[in-house]
């Protein structure tokens, strides 16, 4: 009977993916609304039990990919994996069109690549501090502290261990998580109080969910300012971090 | 319908991931690279020449808005299929890294949107602090 159960779940396991990741992201809402009060976004804590998921999984098995390595829960690592998640991705750029981009004007533009860059040497200059000597690995890291998209999508492009990418992961994770805290409480010492500084301030950040949650604590209505510049930063990280900037890094490295 | 709006974003993703395998191919490297931004930077052309033009339907648009929102999802499951276990060795580096971006990028949050007292002016009217659809 039991292996019945588990033979339904292994054979159809994107679908078994869909309802596991459905119920992981209901329990996460479920603590931002009523531990946090929607302070921290439910999409973090989300991806925060993703990880915890993924090291259950790797304590569990001893493999090296996470919960996807329970043979019935391995549609988790077909839904995550490359495909499916670099197709979402693009999707993500959906909403975003130029006519928004030329309101955001030079300064967003500029503050996109200074934040992209910025991001990539400062967690490039970590990674380097930490050991890491391999271009590929420090790259990797640096794409992470952009956005925990760039990370896996420069790591994957670059051919990252998964350690080095589940690390480019966390530390975009701890700047999300960081910027939808934050946010409220740095507004009014950096000026963040009108539509052009929250344009730059989402190409400085880049972090969608990051920007759009810490803006809308400190002033919902700066939020499109600040989601329009942010939804480019993404994209630009997975455009620059695996080309131009790995190989300076490969360069320096 | 729901279908050509998936297509569009299979057309990008798929034009994207050559131009990206091109990109690899050129640089030595035998992987995708760029692949990602490059679709997403066509899909928005798209997107944006198809919808002043009317030539898309709602319906079309929902099959984009869809994949859209499974993003998250589909983030959650791929931070549900690393190495986690592996990184934990590396986790200082990931929370000093994550802490250290941020703080430099706040204090170059000013230097770059300058003075605005003109915009400040216009822009004048409070709005609820806190509560907010986050």
């Amino acid at each position: 009977m039991l292996d019945m159960i588990k033979n339904v779940f292994v054979n159809n396991g994107l679908v078994t993916a869909f309802l596991v990741v459905g119920i992981t992201m209901w329990v996460a809402y479920f603590i931002s609304g009523k531990l946090t009060k929607g302070r921290i976004h439910g999409s973090a804590i989300a991806i925060v039990l993703g990880l915890v998921l993924a090291y259950i999984g790797g304590v569990v098995t001893e493999g090296t990919k996470g919960i996807s390595d329970i043979s019935f829960l391995s549609g988790i690592g077909f839904l995550g994996g490359s495909m499916l998640r670099d197709f979402a991705i693009v999707a993500t750029s959906f909403g975003a069109n130029f006519d928004e981009v030329k309101k955001a004007g030079f300064r967003g533009v500029i503050s996109l690549f200074i934040g992209v860059i910025l991001s990539f040497v400062v967690g490039a200059i970590f990674a380097f501090m930490f050991g890491y000597k391999d271009a590929v690995d420090i790259a990797t890291i640096g794409a992470g502290t952009a956005t925990y998209i760039v990370g896996p999508v420069t790591g994957a492009a670059l051919g990252a261990s998964s350690e080095v990418i589940a690390i480019s992961i966390a530390a975009g994770l701890v700047k999300s998580v960081l910027v939808m805290v934050g946010t409220p409480f740095i507004a009014r010492f950096i000026g963040l109080n009108n539509p052009m500084t929250a344009m730059v301030y989402g190409g400085l950040m880049g972090t969608t969910s990051g920007v759009a949650g810490g803006l809308a604590a400190t002033d919902p209505k700066l939020v499109p300012y600040g989601a329009v510049t942010a939804t480019f930063y993404t994209g630009l990280g997975c455009l620059l971090a695996p080309t131009v900037l790995f190989l300076l890094t490969d360069l320096i490295f | 319908m729901v279908i050509y709006g998936v297509a569009i974003l299979a057309g990008c993703f798929l034009v994207g991931t050559v131009v990206g395998e091109f990109i690899g191919a050129l640089m030595g490297v035998d992987s995708n690279v760029g692949g990602v931004g490059v679709a997403m930077l066509l899909l928005i052309i798209v997107v944006d020449r198809l919808v002043k033009s009317g030539k898309i339907a709602e319906p079309s648009l929902d099959g984009l808005s869809f994949w859209n929102q499974m993003y998250i999802p589909v983030v959650i499951a791929m931070a549900a299929s690393q190495n986690v276990l592996g990184a934990l060795t590396g986790g200082a580096l990931a929370i000093i890294a994550g802490i250290a971006v941020v703080v430099i990028s706040w204090a170059c949050v000013p230097l770059l949107s300058g003075k605005h007292k003109e915009e400040e002016s216009s822009y004048s009217s409070r709005a609820l602090r806190g509560e907010a659809d986050a």
